[in-house]
């Protein structure tokens, strides 16, 4: 129990826990402080001022986030003192800030913009200094527009890059009135080491970082006549997509959205779930064909542990910080990118459609997802497999300017062919829901039972820790997998790069001897997405958490192999896993990118 | 009556230095708490222009629990007008080194840094044979204590203490929230005592002395003596040493060209006073003695009737706006505001009240800014503007 | 190898290659380059094991520590009040008249840079100026002429 002290904010007395910061105390008593520079994902900067508090007894105000409590403090949030100094100060903010509000993309979802409507911020008596300064857009990224013009300096977006994602593509250089965020000599963010992850998109309070959005091409395409639009959705937009409508985080709006999407005009609403389910069949086989390859015949080429590749975040980061363990990745495409392939082939085939006229998008969590599909491995389907990407925040934008009103639709069930999943499916998008996929089918392919966990929930590789382990021993193996009795088969999941990272080094030193590590880029899993609705922080990471959990549970078939539409392909399309088809379209090799 | 206060010069700080092996090993073989009491009794507060107690300072680390400590020396002289540091290291460099292995004795530290502004580069030679006698001697009377000298590169607002920290971590110079405090987290997260050059250099007047005699100089709440860098219109600019307390109009007596118009007291980030406050001005630390007492670095700039108390300012806010880590707000933003803003004023592109807006903006800053660069400025702004508003304007 | 990395190697053999060291390792290849590239950044933060960006961003906080091409000898000239008052821009006129560059440039043959400083702490003989780590002080325009000419002749 940690000690308790008395406090005093604004004339109420309170009992608190020592060490407890000003802002936190406050928060609990139900006393808001405005913040800029905070946040819940990250260490404490102090840096924007926004949060001063008065302490009686003192000359100089003081940063609530910044500063614990003590003993007998009598704190005012909202003297005339402090209301004057925090209008100055988001007065000199915007002074700053390149205020075109209505032609900002956050116009309407900007944390600066609230402030100064909150404080009626009505007058510009400053000066701007904006039109002194020779600010850089920077749009060469896929995935990420930068705009200098827009930053308000509160590092939110360099502590992210470094503390959740230990990339440092983004720091502080200069100093004084120079200072800004750039990236090493200024370079374009395309051009460092940027993962695209999209994380410093979450947490930038203004407009200053914004995914780069193809909301007007996809519109076009479906205005187009010509066109076949195809569009599939991933895991975590079902979970995130509702808050950006309407609803509290953690409420799935799965069969709402396809009916949106239906509405909006696509012409085939399928599931990248679907594209889940086929990529444990891949990698679940490679792994199985990895083991045998390295114990029974013993090859010196095969690599373990073995590596997901599904997160294109996690695909760039180990092609920029660790290229000598690029063999150790799976081969499999991520599912958008199989998905990607098979709309042009498979389903163009299936629907006698010419593959030329299909437009295939896709709605993803993931800002990094669209510098995926603009990789020139993307083209095995002999066009370019995955055409748009759009973020979930770009979905719910594109459903608002339709008019829909989202809270009153009914659920649609997906389109046929590529539109089944499995709970193994929408597990995906969860932190460890790979790993749990691949354990369902690959532990019944070996043994021919259900995995050992109760109800088929492999709980250690669940939770928002940041390396997570579980031990799977395999006992009386069928036949052809004899050689694996009494193998305790290692796994590891890492979320976050700043974790991937941790994983990746205990590889390097030969601490740890894992076979199978799952690996996201993003906190909590693509849930916790660089394209997912803003905020993101822990408590709602947690709810979108439960809500996949809860999509699983509720599923008829929770084992990828079990999905009749992936039965389905084999039979009609791939003939098996790693066949030949599948090779070709499903799997690609990535290359090293320097690390500097 | 400060006002027949007679002007005081006092010769201990560049006394010769000869035996400061003696000094040295007196002082390690008293006991801590003993030379912490002298400290306190001697009353000395920090030479860099703050003003903390000394001997409280060297306490709070001596305190701390920590198998390792630091000992630095703040040798980063960068405000406008103070150069007093730099003479003290050339001079009577045993002082300031004997000093801080003082400190290491009482704190418990075995490390002490001197963190020189990379302007003073070339002071680096001379001080690291110095240090080389020194830690020779150290290990003839078997004292565990060793210096280093680290450079800094420009930028002023290393002498801020925990930009300094963050600085010889090999970070960007910029400030840290406080709490937690030198004392119980410095450099590298542990126990510091961080001290001016100048402050380093009185605790060996006072140990070699004793207190009182420390004590007897000065006034109440400012005792002692302290270095003057003297510069501007002055027909005799250079480093003296003064006793504190003294008015201004003394000083002025005494090192201005007989048109003096106004003293700019502890560097840009101090207060400038106007002749009509010369006599009712003294220089030392609060506590108001017969009128306004001003603290200082030691930094009096001196400018006569053929200024512009325009360009004054606005070379001081060039250097603000410059010198800000630029990590907050107020201070990064504020600055170029003040510069921008009386520059408008100056040019009739905004009218005279906006002087008074801009007043009111540095009263945000000296509230909010994160550290005692953005916070002082208000000092030079709000002084220079009520007091010449007219030069601001036509 | 590129003699830049070999610096490099050595200056971290010298100080260590914790991220304390960052500092002395740049100053050492400023002492020695006048400037940090672009690949001597890279090559920094290869050995230290530091992000390049974070690298750059320390690096541009300190304005001894130039980031672009600079000449052997760098004069930097104190632009703070007293320097200001007592006849900088005299001298500065002076310069840029002998060199035949204006401030923030380097001469053709690669000799001098010019660029401006905050307070050096010489205001009791201001104006001031550093010629790499050396001093000048009380300079007049006629002062600075011979001073430059010295250097001129050193080549």
């Amino acid at each position: 129990m940690a000690k308790k002290i008395k406090i005093s904010i604004n004339g109420v007395s309170v009992e608190i826990d020592q060490d407890t910061t000003i802002l936190d105390a406050a928060r609990q008593t139900g006393v808001i402080i405005p913040t800029l520079c905070y946040h819940k994902d990250l260490c404490v900067a102090g840096n924007c001022r926004v949060c001063i508090v008065e302490i009686m007894g003192q000359k100089r105000l003081t940063a609530a986030c910044a500063t614990p409590c003590e003993e007998g403090m009598d704190i005012l949030t909202n003297s005339l003192k402090v209301r004057n100094s925090r209008k100055h100060i988001i007065e000199l903010l915007l002074s700053e800030h390149n205020a075109d509000c209505t032609r900002c993309y956050k116009n309407g979802n900007c944390e600066l913009q609230k402030l100064a409507s909150e404080y009626k911020i009505m007058t510009q008596d400053f000066i701007r200094l904006v039109p002194f300064k020779n600010y850089t857009i920077d749009q060469f990224s896929p995935s990420i527009i930068k705009d200098d013009s827009k930053c308000i300096r509160c590092q939110r977006c360099v502590r992210t890059c470094a503390e959740l994602q230990g990339v440092n593509a983004l720091t502080v250089a200069h100093k004084g009135d120079q200072m800004k965020i750039t990236t090493f000599f200024e370079k374009a963010m395309n051009d460092v080491v940027c993962t695209n992850c999209g994380q410093c998109i979450n947490h930038c309070p203004t407009g200053a970082l914004v995914e780069k959005n193809y909301i007007e091409e996809v519109w076009d395409a479906i205005a187009d006549k010509t066109k076949h639009v195809i569009v599939q959705t991933a895991p975590a937009v079902r979970v995130g997509l509702g808050e950006e409508l309407g609803f509290g985080p953690g409420v799935r709006v799965t069969g709402k959205m396809v009916a949106a999407l239906k509405r909006l005009g696509f012409d085939a609403v399928m599931d990248t779930d679907f594209t889940a389910d086929l990529t444990i069949m891949e990698e679940g086989t490679e792994l199985l064909t990895r083991l045998k390859r390295k114990m029974v015949d013993h090859d010196p080429d095969v690599k373990f542990p073995m590596a997901t590749s599904c997160s294109p975040g996690w695909i760039k980061y180990i092609e920029h910080m660790y290229p000598d363990y690029l063999d150790h990745l799976s081969t499999c495409k991520s599912p958008q990118q199989m998905f990607g392939a098979l709309a042009k082939t498979y389903y163009a085939k299936a629907r006698n459609l010419d593959p030329e006229t299909i437009v295939s998008v896709s709605i993803m969590p993931c800002t990094a997802k669209k510098f995926e599909a603009n990789r020139p491995e993307m083209h095995d389907s002999g066009y370019r497999d995955v055409d748009y990407v759009l973020t979930t925040r770009e979905l719910a934008i594109m459903i608002k300017q339709a008019g829909i009103d989202f809270m009153r639709l009914d659920d649609v069930h997906y389109d046929r062919l590529m539109g089944e999943s499995t709970g193994a499916g929408v597990i995906f998008g969860a932190t460890g829901g790979v790993m749990e996929a691949a354990l369902r089918t690959a532990y019944e392919l070996v043994t021919g039972r259900d995995v050992p966990f109760d109800n088929l929930n492999i709980t250690p590789v669940r939770g928002m820790e940041g390396v997570k382990e579980a031990t799977v021993k395999i006992e009386n193996p069928l036949k052809e997998w004899a050689f694996l009795e009494g193998v305790e088969l290692k796994c590891a999941v890492a979320h976050g790069l700043v974790n991937a990272h941790k994983v990746m080094e205990s590889i390097r030193s030969g601490e740890s001897n894992y076979q199978f590590i799952e690996f996201m880029a993003c906190p909590g899993g693509c849930l916790g997405g660089g394209g997912q609705p803003i905020p993101t922080n822990p408590e709602i990471r947690r709810k979108r958490a439960e809500a996949i959990y809860a999509e699983d549970e509720g599923m008829p078939l929770r084992k990828s192999h079990q999905n009749p539409e992936i039965i389905k392909i084999y039979k009609d399309f791939l003939d098996h896993p790693l066949s030949e088809k599948s090779h070709h379209l499903l799997h690609t090799h990535y290359s090293p990118r320097d690390r500097f | 009556m400060t006002t027949n206060y007679l002007l005081k010069r006092v010769d201990f700080i560049f006394k010769n230095e000869n035996d400061w092996e003696v000094i040295l090993s007196k002082s390690i073989n008293r006991a801590p708490q003993e030379l912490i009491n002298e400290l306190i009794s001697s009353e000395l507060k920090g030479r860099g222009g703050a003003g903390f107690p000394t001997g409280l300072k060297w306490k709070l680390s001596a305190e701390a629990v920590n198998a390792i400590k630091y000992v630095i020396c703040n040798a980063d002289e960068g405000e406008p007008g103070t150069f007093k540091d730099r003479e003290i290291l050339s001079r009577v460099p045993f002082k300031v080194l004997t000093a801080m292995a003082v400190c290491g004795h009482v704190i418990g530290a075995k490390e002490g840094y001197i963190y020189l502004r990379g302007e003073y580069h070339f002071l680096r030679p001379e001080l690291n044979k110095a240090i080389v006698e020194f830690e020779y001697y150290c290990k003839e009377i078997k004292f565990d204590f060793s210096i280093k000298i680290f450079m800094g590169s420009g930028a002023y607002i290393c002498g801020e203490e925990t930009a300094l920290f963050e600085s010889m971590e090999g970070k960007r110079g910029e400030p840290r929230n406080k709490p937690p405090f030198p004392s119980t987290s410095g450099y590298m997260g542990k126990p510091t005592v961080i001290n001016n050059v100048e402050t380093l250099a009185h605790t060996f007047t006072i140990f070699k002395y004793g207190a009182k005699r420390f004590y007897d100089l000065g006034v109440q709440y400012s005792r002692g003596s302290k270095l003057f860098s003297v510069s501007g219109d002055t027909p005799k600019p250079g480093i003296y040493e003064l006793e504190l307390g003294m008015s201004l109009e003394d000083f002025v007596e005494e090192f201005g060209d007989g048109d003096t118009k106004a003293v700019q007291v502890g560097g840009a980030s101090g207060f400038l006073v106007p002749r009509k406050r010369f006599h009712e001005t003294a220089i030392g630390f609060q506590g108001k003695l017969t009128g306004i007492s001003l603290p200082t670095g030691g930094s009096m700039m001196l400018f006569n009737s053929s200024r512009s108390m325009f360009n004054v300012l606005d070379n001081y806010l060039e250097f603000f706006r410059e010198e800000s880590c630029g990590q907050c707000t107020p201070c990064r933003v504020g600055c170029q505001q003040l510069l921008k803003g009386i520059k408008a004023v100056k040019r009739g592109e905004k009218n005279a009240q906006y002087l008074d807006k801009l007043l009111r903006l540095t009263e945000t800053m000296q509230y909010t800014a994160k550290c005692g660069l953005g916070q002082s400025v208000a000092n030079s702004f709000s002084s220079i503007v009520e007091n010449f508003r007219e030069e601001m304007i036509y | 190898m590129n003699p830049v990395t070999d610096l490099i190697k050595n200056l971290a053999d010298e100080y260590g290659r914790e991220r304390q060291h960052l500092l002395p390792i740049l100053q050492g290849v400023v002492e020695q380059e006048k400037y940090l590239s672009e690949f001597s950044m890279v090559e920094i933060a290869r050995e230290l094991d530091l992000p390049a960006s974070e690298v750059y961003g320390t690096a541009t906080f300190y304005s001894f520590l130039e980031y672009k091409k600079m000449g052997r000898y760098i004069i930097r000239i104190c632009k703070t009040i007293t320097c200001s008052m007592k006849g900088k821009n005299q001298v500065l006129l002076a310069i840029e008249d002998m060199l035949k560059i204006s401030l923030g440039e380097t001469t053709p043959d690669g000799n001098f840079s010019l660029l401006q400083t905050n307070c050096l702490g010489f205001c009791h003989k201001a104006p001031a100026m550093l010629i790499n780590n050396e001093v000048y002080t009380e300079l007049t325009p006629e002062k600075v002429r011979d001073i430059l000419s010295s250097y001129m002749k050193k080549q």
